[in-house]
């Protein structure tokens, strides 16, 4: 069995069928990309996997475990983590407790030892600060530890949030467009960090996205959709190539690339 | 400006960034306790009533300004503190248990209220707590044999180990008591933020969604920050009844909820300190609109007690100015004249510029 199992997911509503019979499944350690047109269901599976929808039939499987009952806050702590297409940060604030926050499913003490702030809770403050500090390190984010959020530009929002998963130590992690609004070179450094997230952490990428560099560049397999089923499946280069993509991407006519 | 260099994460975990700080919070405790050794009786009760509202003010500073809910039912919660204390005590329970247990009792039903109450948000979860103000208010009536009905309850004096803490007797010692609780209660406060608990609050009152993505339970979430805001809602409940004496339900009218939302709201949503400023206006005010009354009176000859409601115009002016101009409250106000004066002359005046007026909560959804 994969890791990740996604078997004939549905979800319909009323008459739209957002997400109409997709199935795939991601091994450990791959880094699997979804795209498609505008309004393909991209969004809408992984809207899916963190349980924020409920399917319509099908089943999800995540290491083993059923989760596609599960409540959307029993997600996180198996080891999903994700960012989202507009960006969603605690706005009011900053940098570092947007990560700590992300470290919240590694939170042992209860309200009443915060409250008295035992020993043991600047113990364990002090083991998430370490950590969140490993991530502003990868991330290169230093600078901006105490900023607040409402002050960033987009691009450091995009990536503070991908911090913020990466804080919660996933196994695996949705990437919901990283570089969409971002500058080619920014795309490019995110190329970089998928590959060191694979690579160093161990990291297994299910991302959804536009730019066809950067899916190209990183993806070990790639899944096309459009209308809320699949279109093709396999390496970056066959699935450019499948003509049913090239029509659903610029029309029925063959067009050179 | 003042640089500080940090070289160990617990300064960022410490309450106080630095020294001077710690300083200055040392020597306003120390003016707080020796108030009583300088000031007459008058204006001892006075800073003994605002120490209570900023005690009930910080229990709706916590629900509105750190998880992101409103609530016009709070005149409610002080209620049931005021009461469950009152008959405890009544019932000889000693004020060291029936004090703590007012509250515990409170937070645990502000709690259960919250379960149904936290899936509305926004003018829903007001017009809610609202009716559950309604309910408690006629629960009371009804409860005469309880709670004296129309005709009201004494609260017993305070008396611990023989040392009576009463309110007329020992106003002194009842200011202290007052003073201890609210130094309590803030620390806790102060504790509960800078740990998961608070991020998990803000965390929810920001994102939702974001907050159910990082295993955030956000049902329960906000269940806490009733049981907690309520909790501290009811303590305050109670030393407000000790503070009166003898009360009935009057005592505990909507516009002692309308008042605490000023309190949080002029004072700086989301900062603890905003809840103490808040209500040293709320209570302040009255006293200095009672003065210009009189002063008025006596040498203008105008009579201004013949102008019914003018405390609450005065009111109402200063609540629409901090929302239109200063959103961010007296403490947010402070903040900013404060840097202005630590980057002298640095300062920029578009530093301050808002990225986002309103904490997304606020808006009606």
């Amino acid at each position: 069995m994969s890791f990740l199992d996604i078997e004939d997911l549905a979800v319909h509503f009323g008459g739209v069928k957002a997400v109409d019979g997709v199935s795939f499944s991601v091994e450990r350690g791959e880094v699997f990309s979804i795209i498609g047109p505008n309004g393909a269901g991209k969004s809408t599976i992984f809207n899916l996997i963190s349980r924020l929808y409920r399917p319509t039939r099908g089943r999800i499987r995540f290491d083993g475990q059923d989760i596609t009952e599960l409540p959307a806050h029993r997600i996180a702590p198996l080891g999903i983590a994700r960012t989202f297409q507009n960006i969603e940060l605690f706005d009011h604030s900053t940098v570092l407790d947007n990560l700590l926050m992300g470290r919240h499913v590694h939170r042992t003490t209860n309200v009443f030892q915060d409250i008295l702030f035992l020993p043991r809770v600047r113990r364990e403050e002090r083991e998430h600060r370490q950590r969140v500090e490993q991530v502003i390190e990868f991330l290169e984010l230093e600078a901006y530890r105490k900023k607040t959020i409402a002050g960033l530009p987009y691009g450091i929002r995009k990536i503070v949030e991908v911090g913020r998963a990466l804080a919660l130590a996933p196994k695996l992690i949705l990437l919901d467009e990283p570089a969409s609004g971002l500058s080619v070179e920014e795309s490019r450094e995110v190329a970089f960090w998928i590959e060191d997230m694979r690579r160093d952490m161990g990291l297994t990428v299910l991302m959804v996205e536009h730019d066809m560099n950067l899916v190209a560049a990183v993806s070990d397999r790639v899944l096309a959709l459009a209308n809320g089923r699949p279109l093709a499946e396999g390496a970056p280069s066959e699935v450019q190539a499948d003509p049913a993509v090239r029509a659903a991407y610029l029309g029925r006519r063959e067009v050179a690339v | 400006m003042r640089v500080v260099f940090k070289t160990s994460y617990d300064s960022d975990i410490d309450l106080h960034e630095h020294r001077g700080k710690r300083v200055v919070t040392g020597m306003l405790i120390a003016f707080m306790a020796a108030l009583p050794f300088f000031v007459g009786d008058y204006y001892l009760a006075e800073a003994t009533n605002t120490l209570i509202w900023a005690l009930a003010g910080m229990g709706l500073m916590l629900l509105v300004g750190h998880s992101g809910q409103v609530s016009l039912g709070h005149a409610a919660f002080l209620a049931i503190g005021a009461y469950t204390d009152a008959v405890l005590m009544g019932a000889g329970v000693p004020f060291l248990i029936a004090f703590p247990l007012a509250g515990i009792i409170t937070g645990l039903f502000g709690a259960f209220v919250a379960i149904p109450a936290v899936r509305l948000s926004g003018i829903y979860l007001a017009i809610a707590t609202l009716a559950l103000f309604v309910i408690i208010e006629e629960c009371i009536i009804l409860l005469a044999p309880i709670t004296g009905g129309v005709g009201g309850i004494f609260a017993p004096a305070i008396e611990i180990f023989g040392v009576s803490f009463d309110r007329y007797a020992a106003l002194s010692n009842f200011y202290w008591l007052v003073l201890g609780v609210v130094i309590l209660v803030t620390w806790g406060y102060a504790n509960a933020m800078r740990s998961a608990t608070g991020r998990s609050f803000l965390a929810v009152r920001d994102s939702e969604v974001s907050a159910r993505m990082l295993g955030i339970n956000v049902t329960r979430t906000r269940s806490l920050a009733f049981g907690l805001s309520t909790g501290m809602t009811g303590l305050a409940g109670a030393l407000m009844g000790h503070y009166i004496g003898f009360f009935n339900y009057e005592l505990f009218s909507i516009f002692v909820s309308i008042n605490l939302l000023l309190v949080v709201t002029i004072g700086g949503l989301g900062f603890i300190q905003g809840a103490f400023v808040g209500s040293i206006l709320i209570t302040v005010v009255p006293q200095l609109i009672a003065i210009l009354r009189d002063t008025a009176n006596a040498s203008l000859g105008i009579d201004l007690s013949a102008i019914p409601g003018l405390d609450t115009m005065i009111f109402s002016v200063i609540l629409i100015g901090f929302i239109i101009y200063e959103p961010s409250g007296l403490w947010g106000r402070w903040l900013k004249i404060r840097a202005w004066f630590e980057l002298f002359p640095l300062a920029r005046r578009d530093m301050f510029r808002r990225q986002k007026t309103y904490l997304k909560t606020e808006r009606m959804r």
